[in-house]
């Protein structure tokens, strides 16, 4: 139990001796931590320390060399991508994959083809299992729609929409995929404060209303440590430092990676 | 009126139809260039062997008959029955559906993330094999193709038009299998808008086509995406095939409607569906009227082989990106 009355579960994911490396350059460097069910993890370092890299590896654009995945209680294979996403983690991206030519309304119904079974036969000629599936996940999406407060915005093409809009539209995306674990790349980047509010407040609804795991890179420090239940620092694709936002304010390696220390 | 300004308005009724057929190859290639960013180079070859295969059935003919009887001293080549043209098509279909999940198997799978101009080449070295397979299958002998689409001009129509343009004119003369045609391409791109915005698998198909990473992170797996483009590719090459073939005979040249497909896209775009039905009926109507009102009465007629290729140059340099094409506008 956290100190706002939620529900911390057991652990979802484990990173066991997680490395990485491009080439000879080594983007994650030995590197261990755990997800647990309901809580809202966050990474953090300072750019090029490798916290992209480990959303990547957890949902499977990367593969590492060493170490180990588990997810669910099992030891996860190197599956691809998409296996990964039907295995319920949905994610964000740093800089925005929509699909731009497509509607709001169209990006987030994308969200729900894991969750949608018809054959293509029946597709073709929309009829039965295609037809009922497409008006149930239909009402989930305008759900989320109404909670990310997007409404207006329903028929737009998402590549006219502003950044701060389009970033609120890819998290109703992963939101539609019912994640059991939500990964969000740096989903305040680039936004102001008004908008960096509006984003914090809807990761918490989220994670509160139903209970979703979220695993959060952000530069924002403010906002880590308002949200965050857990953080893992990085620096130079090491594991730093690991705990609860107070405890990784006071770790002294924490400090020196972000202010820097003399050399002597 | 006189019956001058009914024989443009026949041209250009002509020249719209001449637009349909154009428009039904350029389908095929916006659909593949849009979902996987290849230029498929055999598009017409696929439309040629369509129509092969299909006439193959249509008459029985036993595939690889030549080769067969070249290594066994056999003489056989028909299997003595002939298919209803319903069921003929529809294996057609399946041999263009089993085609494409052999490309994807063959092919595709092993250029993931390379240059466009290596799939490119792919796609070239592909046509040609196509074509040469085809062939073999099939023999090169020039067939004729008659599924039961009624040809020649309509006399239903000419009879009805002849009171408009008085006594020098007769009524308009349409070929019903461009009649045909049209109303079979109408109801096609119908049914493929339809299926592309309204089921799921028509939105993983949108969602490929703009993004690959993103739509890999929602649970769609490329490589069954490709199958379901080329296959939709393979059925839009067999309707091309059946109204060209049925028009003019299954020979090779039926391979080279692709080039007449190429200023379509660069007047539709290579990115838009719409851009590709509009293109083709430019170009149609454009190169009809075009020899119509200057090329036959000015410059010794014979435009039509090149107009549509002058107008997509034009076009070209006042808009690169075609008439519905994306503009590509890159931050510096």
């Amino acid at each position: 139990m956290t100190a706002d009355g939620r529900l911390i579960g057991d652990t979802v994911m484990e990173m066991k001796n997680i490395t990485l490396r491009f080439g000879g350059v080594v983007a994650i460097k030995d590197i261990s931590f755990d997800i647990k069910e309901g809580e809202i993890r966050a990474i953090i370092g300072p750019n090029g320390a490798g916290k992209s890299s480990m959303l990547n590896v957890i949902n499977g654009f990367y593969h590492p060399q060493e170490g180990e995945v588990w997810y669910k209680g099992a030891r996860r294979g190197n599956l691809k991508p998409y296996e990964i996403a039907h295995q319920g983690i949905a994610r964000t991206f740093q800089n925005i994959a929509l699909f731009k030519g497509m509607t709001t309304l169209d990006n987030i119904m994308t969200g729900r083809l894991t969750h949608m079974k018809s054959g293509l036969l029946s597709q073709m000629i929309w009829a039965g299992k295609a037809e009922r599936e497409e008006i149930e996940n239909r009402e989930l999406v305008e759900n989320i729609i109404d909670f990310l407060e997007i409404k207006s915005i329903r028929k737009t093409p998402v590549g006219r929409l502003p950044y701060g809009l389009q970033k609120r539209v890819e998290l109703g995306r992963a939101l539609a995929a019912e994640p059991s674990l939500l990964l969000l790349d740096e989903p305040m980047a680039g936004m102001n404060i008004e908008e960096k509010e509006d984003m914090s407040r809807f990761i918490l609804d989220v994670n509160e209303e139903f209970g979703t795991t979220t695993v959060l890179i952000e530069h924002d420090m403010g906002v880590v440590m308002d949200i965050a239940d857990r953080v893992v620092v990085m620096d130079y694709g090491k594991k730093i430092g690991d705990g609860t936002p107070d405890e990784v304010r006071s770790n002294q390696a924490v400090i020196d990676a972000y202010l820097g220390v003399p050399h002597d | 009126m006189g019956a001058e300004f009914f024989f443009g308005v026949e041209v250009f009724l002509n020249g719209l139809m001449a637009g349909v057929m154009y428009s039904l190859v350029a389908l095929g290639f916006v659909l593949i260039f849009k979902a996987s960013g290849i230029f498929n180079y055999a598009q017409g070859v696929m439309a040629l062997f369509a129509a092969l295969t299909l006439v193959g059935f249509q008459e029985g003919q036993i595939p690889f008959a030549h080769l067969i009887n070249a290594i066994f001293g056999t003489e056989i080549h028909h299997f003595g029955f002939e298919m209803p043209a319903f069921l003929a098509i529809l294996f057609a279909l399946g041999v263009m559906i089993l085609f494409a999940i052999l490309v994807e198997k063959l092919i595709l799978k092993h250029l993931v993330n390379q240059e466009p101009i290596i799939l490119f080449m792919a796609t070239i070295g592909l046509a040609y094999f196509m074509e040469g397979f085809g062939d073999l299958m099939w023999g090169s002998d020039v067939k004729k193709l008659n599924v039961g689409i009624p040809q020649g001009g309509n006399f239903w129509i000419e009879e009805n038009t002849a009171f408009l343009g008085g006594d020098d004119f007769y009524g308009f003369y349409l070929d019903t299998l461009d009649i045909y045609a049209t109303v079979i391409a109408a109801i096609l791109v119908t049914s493929l808008v339809l299926f592309s915005q309204y089921t799921k698998t028509g939105r993983a198909l949108r969602a490929v086509a703009d993004d690959h990473q993103a739509a890999l992170s929602v649970g769609i797996s490329l490589r069954s995406i490709w199958v379901i483009v080329w296959g939709i590719a393979g059925f839009v090459a067999l309707v091309a095939g059946i109204m060209w073939g049925s028009k003019s005979g299954v020979q090779f040249s039926l391979s080279l409607i692709a080039l007449k497909a190429l200023p379509v896209l660069m007047l539709g775009g290579f990115t838009s569906i719409p851009g590709a039905i509009i293109g083709g009926l430019i170009i149609g109507v454009g190169e009809k009227m075009f020899e119509f009102l200057i090329g036959a009465p000015f410059l010794g007629g014979a435009t039509e082989n090149w107009f549509a290729y002058m107008l997509a140059l034009i076009f070209l340099v006042f808009r690169p990106q075609g008439l519905f094409g994306e503009k590509i506008i890159e931050r510096v």
